[in-house]
């Protein structure tokens, strides 16, 4: 596997709040096109470790390298990782004063500089894609949480980014919604997009998955494909996990 | 088990019961309710009619001074002295030019609202000061020059007020994000500012304009005591602006700045295209009060020797021949200002409405 492969290196990436160490060495190498489903516990350090990816958190030691480019804190470099980095939220975070449309537009536009008529083409494209088309021209408060998750996992698409970060992208939604999303999310893995994925939602885990990573306390317990990683846990932290979370 | 078929909705039973029933509900509910809508309506007694009364029903309109013989308001002195409330001691002939600003500020007000075209609307905005500026004081394209010290009355009232709330927005929001700002020389210089004039008095800015901007430029150089004032006022407006602003920038959730953010916005490209215009939205009520407290913090330049409207009907009461018209002129002035602050107000409320898209 040559280094050209990986997407995505993180090298004894160490973070603290204050005195608190919140990300202990956390090496994590992913390849182009894999699906990684990170779990754990709440506070155990999993959507710090994807916010780093993409500077929304700041590390203290380490080096996390994507896409060939070291991440530093030179603006530049960061805005260049953030043009490549998509990232879909667990609140949706979707922009209030505009439509779904031009929610959709302001990157292409403001950031990658494509005149409005493509930026409209691309939009309409993926609002097809994520089968919310005919909303282009409502506001987000129009829409079910369902709907508006799909968007926000459209307008990333919108700016082409090598790698797409979900962080409990299903986590706000009532449970009749969570299958829309989930099966946009299940469409998009099968087109090769690099996905790093935090959820508590073990059946999309199993269906999509190349790997899924166990997090516990800031550090990497256990990773595995998805088939040993829930019928044959190794360590103890990890099996307590399952049975929790498998109890109901 | 039961299983129940749906119902289709029904329109609800009317709640039109009639005055009775509603003066009954409400105003009359209860012992306490009926005691203070009694005492209300004795208040309207003693107050309302005679006030009518002298306003109005009795009030002298037109005539002379010498043949006045009603008890009421003696609106004669407001009709006689109406150009100086409204101009100033702006030369009477030129008159004409005033006004004609006035009218391209209502063409400028009804295009806004009906022209879709942007770059008319663009090009009104950066045209109607200059030309405005151009008509009022005179010197270019053969126009006589009005020195500013004859500009007064309502007239200036408006044009302190105006120019005030322009120049003082812009400022007022860099300012507030001056002082969220990572920098430490730009935040200490926003904080300092902004506490040191929230800190005095407006007359104290006022004096500081008029006695120490002029000891910035050389002795030769007379600087326009109007443009002391403007420059006063302006900067005392800024810092309340920016404080307003900065309650609409916290109460932004973190995650509006995160996804811009993440989308690879910049800092100025977030700002003007994602948080500003949700800071100002939310902020719309607070930023059109404040104005309308600055409408009538205008009248303060009265203390650098500007006249505007209250200074004007305070100096005519003065005048010998229309001694004791106080009362007139004074409930005059204070249906100006009401009128006004009234308006932006309401205005307030309409700009609310047009940009609610939270349905």
């Amino acid at each position: 596997m040559s280094a050209q492969e990986n997407m995505i290196t993180m090298q004894k990436v160490n973070k603290w709040y204050g005195d608190f160490h919140v990300l202990k060495d956390i090496n994590l190498t992913i390849k182009k096109g894999e699906k990684v489903v990170i779990c754990g516990p709440s506070g155990s350090g999993k959507s710090t470790t994807i916010r780093c990816l993409n500077h929304l958190e700041k590390f203290q030691k380490g080096t996390i390298t994507i896409n060939g480019v070291e991440l530093t804190d030179d603006q530049k470099v960061v805005r260049h990782i953030r043009s490549d980095v998509g990232m879909v939220f667990q609140h949706f975070n979707l922009f209030p004063h505009l439509s779904v449309l031009e929610n959709l537009l302001l990157a292409p536009i403001w950031v990658q500089k494509k005149p409005r008529k493509e930026a409209i083409k691309t939009a309409m494209y993926y609002l097809e894609r994520v089968k919310i088309a005919e909303q282009a021209h409502k506001y987000p408060n129009q829409l079910s949480g369902g709907q508006q998750q799909r968007v926000a996992i459209a307008r990333c698409l919108c700016i082409n980014p090598n790698v797409m970060l979900f962080d409990e992208p299903t986590s706000a939604l009532d449970p009749e919604m969570v299958s829309e999303v989930l099966d946009v999310m299940v469409e998009l893995a099968d087109e090769g997009i690099t996905m790093i994925c935090v959820t508590h939602e073990m059946g999309f885990a199993k269906k999509v998955a190349d790997r899924v990573i166990f997090m516990d306390a800031g550090q990497i317990i256990e990773e595995n494909e998805p088939n040993a990683f829930f019928d044959n846990p190794q360590s103890d932290r990890l099996k307590l996990f399952l049975e929790q979370i498998l109890s109901h | 088990m039961a299983v129940y078929a749906l119902k289709e909705a029904q329109s609800a039973p009317s709640t039109n019961k009639g005055l009775l029933f509603w003066l009954r509900e409400n105003l009359f509910s209860d012992m306490t309710n009926s005691f203070f809508t009694l005492l209300g309506c004795y208040f309207i007694y003693l107050i309302l009619p005679p006030l009518v009364d002298w306003m109005i029903i009795d009030a002298t309109w037109t005539g002379s001074k010498e043949e006045i013989v009603k008890d009421g308001a003696r609106w004669i002195f407001i009709i006689e002295k109406f150009d100086q409330f409204m101009y100033g001691f702006y030369p009477e002939q030129l008159h004409w030019r005033p006004n004609l600003v006035a009218l391209l500020a209502i063409a400028f007000m009804l295009a806004m609202k009906f022209v879709h075209n942007s770059k008319v609307k663009i090009a009104f905005i950066l045209l109607l000061p200059v030309v405005s500026f151009i008509l009022i004081s005179g010197g270019w394209f053969g126009l006589e020059t009005v020195e500013t010290e004859k500009w007064g009355g309502l007239m200036l009232t408006i044009i302190v007020a105006a120019v005030g709330i322009i120049a003082s927005f812009p400022i007022g929001i860099v300012l507030a994000l001056g002082r969220q700002s990572d920098m430490p020389i730009v935040k200490t210089l926003s904080v300092g500012f902004i506490e040191f004039i929230r800190g005095v008095p407006l007359i104290t800015i006022l004096f500081m304009a008029s006695v120490v901007l002029p000891l910035f430029f050389h002795d030769g150089m007379d600087f326009n005591k109007l443009l002391r004032a403007l420059i006063g006022i302006t900067l005392f407006q800024s810092a309340y602006i920016a404080e307003v602003i900065r309650g609409g920038l916290q109460a932004i959730p973190k995650g509006q700045y995160e996804a811009a953010d993440s989308l690879g916005l910049g800092y100025w490209q977030a700002m003007i295209l994602v948080i500003l215009p949700q800071a100002l939205k939310i902020s719309i009520p607070n930023i059109v009060g404040s104005f309308i407290a600055l409408f009538k913090d205008t009248t303060l330049v009265l203390i650098i020797g500007l006249f505007d409207v209250l200074a004007m009907v305070t100096l005519t009461t003065s005048d010998s021949n229309w001694l004791g018209f106080e009362v007139e002129g004074y409930v005059f002035v204070t249906l100006i200002y009401w009128v006004i602050c009234f308006s932006m107000s309401q205005y307030s409320k309409s700009i609310e409405r047009k940009f609610n898209t939270e349905h």
